[in-house]
């Protein structure tokens, strides 16, 4: 029985008499890079105008945001300075990590492993421990360690990618960790998909020359986040759940020196000092820039570009936002979620509304993404759902063409499991997949040690910018994590042996206010959002704050 | 509204809201005025933080399902349940052996389990919760990591045992054990972290690194592609 409304069957039939005929044919070539610039120009949602403006105030002002960011960074601080008392601590750490995905587990197990005692570290985290992004990442994570393969050419498909916009002492830190990661996880006990012959399993990935993708089925973030925060908990590091980060405090010596902590059940706040402050906050999918859909965790709002940004942290690349190109797109009620590249990588194919081929299938995220965007908006081949989206099919079905009946389920268990929840059997029937916002490729810049420039504050994760550029590869933000979490946990354990904190202070909260009073921003808006708003209108309307 | 304007009545915790017809459950408690700080967490059935129980109407049954992956239905009485107490023993990882023993030293309480197969029944993600338990318990690792591989630790196998094992902490130290002891660190990754540590790589990266634009450009534009 079909998954889909009576009026696609027509579409669908098309597309099951193509799959014969695309299958083992030579399909849509590789675009050349003239042919990827004017797509993008023409249909990346990065180039529509008037989608961004340019930052108003602070170190990174005049750099071209989306209006979202822009939102989050021209606001005033949800906390009074003068409503904080900074003469008590709550907690007084060496190395205090904001954020609990894979970045921030990386870091607490390397800051202890380089002589940090457990408890002068502090995780905190806004959620549960690894309620983040890290975990849902299904694909893959890259790693050049295959004979045919070199850091060299991992390095060269990330530039490219990036569009040459990478900072490369970043780049050469990833490709050159990148295998020592995989070895580390192994060690750790992460189950990494392997050959008979004991081999990793290497996937292809869009925009890599060579197939470098290591997977853990489809649940490849799970099962490398799950296994972290394991072995963080055997190690008894101090954390506190349910817990965010409002603001950083910083001390006269213009040094960052821990963070005001805000408790999302008792909403009282807690001061925690610390000699060395990782931000490891992730994203910010959950701005919902341009009002797409987003595959992100429901924590992603940004906050660590806004708290970093009031110390005085220089900001990069936020004008390129990645859009995945394969969200789903029905049934309604998964609308956004990520189907992941591996699919793709694995031999799925985009097609129309007839049933053809329009793009090659492992173009990089961006192009890939805006070869849809045309498709639907452009040539009107696409198909439209009954809430009004225009989507592509994506033929999952070539998996098992291509590899093999019981493909899909052994290697793409999430999947399989996600759309057969909502009725749709993804081994006889395509995806209808459109773009969706998937990934922050800019952020806080960060020199190889993980240092910004403000003394005191480490950033590593998806909440900084330079390693991927103006457009990130699939597989390398799992890599990210790790690397630099790492370097993270390494460096600030070594600063916070030496390092002495001076008087604590809010002031540069009150210095935010007049930079935004200067630059004549007058707004009620306040950051960082901790959560997403998602109720009824109604609720909202009605609302009365009386307890 | 829904896509075709049909409402459906939903209990959430026992309070009457009513709903549009296709919403997921986590959607339709938002809907209703409820702003999750507990129990909402990657919505799109990769962590396990929305575990939530129901019952339908006219039916004893009590279900279990993700919050985030589920659509509600006329009469559902829903109760999340975003938290499972339980003690997580701390190990060693490098000290263990992977052998029933070591699940047993752990977490000798699954040597009580019925085989009555609840844990099963209550798995949002259809693990076969008792068979992994059951293979952890004979020693058979290699089983009980494969069939606990999809598990998101959501907590309601725990809450339904009635012999009182926590399921997920067993397939998440049977998971470490099979990577760890029986698959192994993998040869050819060992290999290249020792040329990258020898320097192998150095001079060429650096070449990269300090080339213009364009002659990198060129270099990406026509470097040879094997992925086929």
């Amino acid at each position: 029985m079909s998954g889909y409304p009576d009026y696609m069957q027509e579409s669908l039939r098309k597309v099951a008499e193509s799959r014969s005929k695309r299958y083992g044919s030579k399909g849509v070539a590789p675009m050349t890079p003239e042919e990827r610039q004017s797509i993008l120009e023409h249909f990346h949602p990065d180039w529509k105008p008037n989608m961004k403006r340019p930052i108003a105030i602070g170190p990174s002002k005049g750099m071209m945001v989306p209006v979202e960011v822009a939102d989050i960074i021209e606001a005033h601080p949800i906390i009074k300075p003068s409503d904080i008392d900074l003469s008590h601590f709550d907690y007084d750490m060496d190395v205090l990590i904001i954020g609990a995905g894979g970045a921030g587990f990386s870091a607490a197990l390397l800051a202890q492993e380089n002589g940090i005692a457990p408890d002068k570290i502090l995780v905190v985290q806004k959620l549960r421990l690894g309620d983040a992004n890290s975990k849902m990442s299904q694909g893959g994570i890259q790693a050049a360690d295959s004979a045919d393969d070199s850091p060299t050419l991992h390095y060269l498909d990330i530039m490219g990618g990036g569009h040459y916009a990478n900072k490369p002492d970043l780049v050469e830190a990833i490709v050159k960790d990148a295998p020592d990661v995989i070895k580390w996880h192994e060690s750790l006990g992460v189950m990494y998909d392997k050959n008979a012959d004991g081999t990793l399993l290497e996937i292809a990935g869009g925009g890599t020359c060579r197939k470098r993708m290591h997977s853990c089925k489809d649940y490849t973030g799970l099962e490398i986040t799950r296994v972290l925060l394991d072995e963080f908990l055997n190690r008894g590091i101090g954390y506190v759940e349910f817990t965010s980060a409002v603001d950083l405090i910083m001390d006269d010596k213009k040094q960052v020196a821990g963070a005001v902590l805000f408790d999302m059940e008792s909403e009282e706040y807690s001061v925690a000092r610390a000699k060395s402050t990782v931000l490891a906050t992730g994203g910010f999918g959950r701005l919902h820039i341009q009002g797409f859909a987003t595959t992100n965790h429901y924590g992603a709002i940004g906050d660590g570009i806004v708290m970093a940004y009031r110390t005085g942290a220089i900001l990069r690349d936020l004008d390129s936002t990645q859009y995945h190109p394969t969200g789903a797109a029905y049934p309604e009620q998964i609308v956004g979620q990520l189907a992941t590249e591996k699919l793709r990588g694995r031999g799925a194919q985009p097609v129309n509304a007839d049933g053809d081929l329009f793009v090659y299938h492992l173009e990089p995220r961006d192009i890939e993404s805006s070869s849809y965007i045309r498709e639907c908006y452009e040539r009107n081949k696409g198909i439209t759902t009954p809430t009004g989206m225009r989507a592509v099919w994506l033929d999952t079905p070539m998996i098992e063409l291509v590899n093999g009946k019981g493909t899909i389920e052994r290697e793409f268990a999430a999947m399989f499991r996600n759309f057969k929840k909502f009725g749709i059997d993804i081994r006889a029937e395509p995806m209808l997949v459109f773009p969706t916002l998937h990934y922050q490729n800019g952020g806080v810049e960060i020199n190889p040690q993980t240092e910004t420039n403000v003394p005191g504050l480490f950033c590593a994760g998806e909440v900084c910018g330079g390693v991927h550029g103006k457009n990130r590869l699939m597989g390398n933000s799992q890599l990210d994590l790790y690397v630099f979490g790492r370097r993270a946990g390494k460096n600030a354990a070594a600063r916070a042996k030496k390092a002495t904190v001076g008087k604590l202070t809010l002031a540069h909260l009150n210095r935010y206010d007049r930079w935004l009073k200067d630059a004549g921003i007058e707004t009620t808006r306040k950051s960082p959002l901790l959560l997403p708003e998602y109720r009824g209108k109604k609720t909202l309307e009605h609302r009365l704050n009386l307890l | 509204m829904s896509e075709n304007g049909k409402m459906v009545t939903i209990y959430v915790l026992g309070k009457r809201h009513v709903v549009p017809a296709d919403l997921t459950m986590m959607k339709a408690m938002e809907y209703a005025g409820h702003q999750f700080r507990r129990g909402a967490g990657c919505r799109g059935g990769f962590c396990g933080a929305c575990a939530t129980v129901y019952r339908k109407k006219g039916s004893y049954k009590l279900l279990g399902a993700l919050a985030c992956q589920k659509i509600v239905e006329d009469g559902m009485i829903i109760a999340q349940i975003p938290f499972s107490p339980s003690e997580k023993k701390t190990y060693n990882v490098s000290d263990l052996k992977a052998e029933a023993n070591t699940f047993l030293q752990y977490y000798p309480e699954i040597a009580r389990c019925l085989a009555c197969n609840t844990c099963t029944k209550a798995c949002p993600q259809d693990i076969m919760v008792m068979d992994y338990v059951q293979a952890a318990l004979r020693g058979d690792v290699a089983q009980a990591a494969k069939l606990s591989f999809d598990c998101l630790s959501c907590g309601l196998c725990a809450m339904r045992c009635p012999a009182e094992i926590v399921p997920y902490h067993i397939g998440q130290l049977a998971r470490r054990l099979e990577s760890k002891y029986i698959e192994g660190p993998t040869e050819h990754v060992l290999k290249r972290c020792a040329e990258v540590e020898e320097g192998k790589y150095n001079a060429e990266i650096a070449e990269m690194m300090k080339m213009d634009k364009p002659t990198l450009a060129n270099k990406y534009n026509t470097r040879e592609m094997r992925i086929k």
